[in-house]
């Protein structure tokens, strides 16, 4: 059996029809956690093809890594899964790796592939800063898994699809950490993994008003999105960290990236490897961005950038 | 208080290089060092220090040389060295175990500290498993600490919003890159942190018997990207003509 975990009821679709991709050898089922869920979630993940949802209400009202992976823990000695998959969220991150330290069993997280054959669960990472794959193989049940968001699209909606569904209420262990307050982060609500088209900048920029020749140019694409590399997010500042495009940013898969200004690091290839279309602008022929590119330009990007621009207007015309 | 640092030595992933042939990562012969984000725990663990008073304790599990990168960690502010020496690149379970073992063997522990994630595994799963080891609250994603005397406050990051969260002692907090700018130790520093004290205990002894894996690596991956890498480098609007013809041939105008 596999089990599926998320918050984000988006990504719990997600691992619902990864899941049903792996369940023919592992016993064929999929069963749903929700945690302190309305209906209309248990009904969507219904409706999406899980085969039961343990719909589960607590003493505790809010996420909480401690006592949520309590929760999970009992639910899994109770039930036996081969395989929990859980969203690679920075919620499910966190709580798939306390509940593999609970269980003592083996965790992959942010697996970019999970195949069973037979009961032997394999999984694959990106390692090394993107420069490697690594393949993990699990020894231990059951085999914890997180899995990032749009691996998998949610299977087609069928309102007469039947599932069972389990209430059960639980109180659960408290422990004394304690949220006092959410809030915002700061953000300009830029949703990078959402963009079809994005125009990113890197350490090329010398201004952060210059910043305007990069929307020029996503405006001229029809996109609106603006990507940037660590330096201009992290350090800088000029840009909040929801367009922070790398290893420990945003990772996304536009149909068209357009990079510069921009060395490429690793860090940053991590992020925007699998974007369909790669655009690169630098004036160092030698950038390493280059090699992650399917056209460049060599050329200042404050020469080519507003030139690009007036092209693709023309073109438009 | 009694504060752990949890550090990894790693290799300098800024340093790896990809086999042209095989595509695969070369790691051998490649610099190690801490990872970068354990140092802004460490550096963390010293202002907590700096403010409530205490001893910092490093632990790392891997190679026995890694006692030359915990000099460092010791020349930063921090008070003693352990090293658990275990086969390199051990699995989560078995790091976490041993942590835990060397936790419980220090005696009370108020705060165990690490980076969120090493930066050449990048799994960030260390932190919150060794919690759940211990039984014991976490932390995780922490842009800002201010500990108390009983208790610490701390500033999350999760993505599209933010956390205020408070614990009192025992607690793993596992700290962001963005949390601090790590300090230089001064030449008085190194030279006086030789004679702080690095342990060497045996993985064996500290688990009482041999840790079983839960996960074989079978392989690392070469990263397959097929890319038409097509630069155009001569007249500029030359160049420009070009591109726009083929971004359009591709399908990617509107």
């Amino acid at each position: 059996m596999v089990m599926v975990y998320s918050d984000n009821k988006r990504l719990a679709l997600e691992l619902i029809a990864l899941g049903k991709n792996l369940a023919p050898s592992l016993g064929g089922k999929v069963y749903a956690v929700t945690i302190n869920q309305p209906e209309a979630v248990i009904k969507e993940l219904v409706a999406h093809g899980v085969d039961g949802v343990h719909e589960m209400t607590t003493n505790i009202p809010q996420f909480k890594a401690e006592e949520y992976a309590n929760l999970l823990k009992d639910l899994i000695l109770e039930h036996k899964p081969d395989l929990v998959l859980i969203g690679s969220d920075k919620n499910g991150k966190e709580l798939a790796a306390r509940l593999a330290g609970i269980l003592n069993t083996g965790c992959v997280m942010d697996a970019t592939s999970v195949t069973a054959q037979g009961k032997t669960i394999t999984a694959e990472r990106v390692v090394y800063s993107g420069t490697g794959i690594a393949v993990e193989q699990f020894t231990t049940t059951p085999a914890i898994v997180s899995i990032p968001p749009r691996a998998a699209e949610p299977l087609p909606k069928d309102e007469h699809h039947h599932a069972d569904v389990m209430k059960k209420q639980v109180t659960l262990k408290e422990y004394p950490s304690k949220i006092l307050s959410v809030h915002e982060a700061k953000s300009e609500g830029v949703h990078v993994e959402d963009a079809e088209i994005i125009v990113s900048c890197g350490r090329g920029l010398k201004n952060k008003t210059d910043i305007q020749l990069v929307s020029d140019l996503a405006a001229a694409l029809k996109g609106k999105t603006i990507g940037c590399s660590r330096p201009i997010a992290a350090d800088l500042k000029w840009l909040s960290e929801d367009h922070w495009i790398g290893l420990s940013g945003h990772k996304v898969k536009p149909k068209l990236y357009v990079a510069c200004g921009i060395s490429g690091q690793i860090q940053h290839i991590a992020g925007m490897r699998d974007s369909g279309v790669v655009v690169a602008i630098n004036k160092d022929p030698d950038a390493l961005i280059f090699k992650s590119a399917d056209y460049g330009i060599v050329g200042d990007l404050y020469q080519v950038l507003p030139k690009l621009v007036t092209a693709l207007k023309e073109h438009a015309a | 208080m009694n504060i752990v640092v949890c550090a990894k030595q790693v290799v300098d992933v800024s340093e790896i290089k990809v086999d042209p042939s095989t595509k695969r990562p070369v790691l051998s012969g490649i610099a190690k060092k801490i990872s970068d984000i354990d140092k802004n725990a460490v550096e963390e663990a010293i202002r907590m220090k700096e403010k409530v008073g205490g001893k910092i304790t490093v632990l790392t599990v891997g190679s026995a040389d890694a006692k030359e990168r915990v000099k460092e960690l010791l020349a930063m502010g921090a008070d003693e060295g352990v090293v658990i020496v275990a086969p390199v690149d051990s699995e989560y379970s078995v790091v976490a175990t041993l942590l835990a073992a060397a936790v419980k063997k220090l005696g009370q522990v108020d705060a165990v500290l690490c980076g969120e994630a090493s930066i050449d595994l990048f799994s960030g799963q260390l932190g919150p498993r060794l919690a759940g080891v211990l039984d014991i609250p976490q932390l995780t994603y922490t842009t800002k600490l201010t500990a108390e005397k009983d208790h610490v406050t701390v500033e999350r990051n999760l993505g599209d919003h933010a956390a205020t969260m408070t614990s009192p002692y025992p607690v793993l907090i596992s700290v962001t890159k963005e949390i601090n700018t790590p300090r230089l130790p001064s030449l008085m520093q190194i030279l006086s942190s030789s004679s702080k004290p690095i342990r060497e205990w045996k993985a064996e002894e500290l688990a009482g018997g041999p840790l079983t894996p839960k996960i074989k690596t079978l392989d690392i991956k070469g990263v397959p990207m097929s890319r038409k890498n097509i630069v155009y480098q001569d007249d500029l609007d030359a160049s420009i003509h070009k591109l726009v013809g083929e971004l359009a041939k591709e399908g990617v105008l509107r």
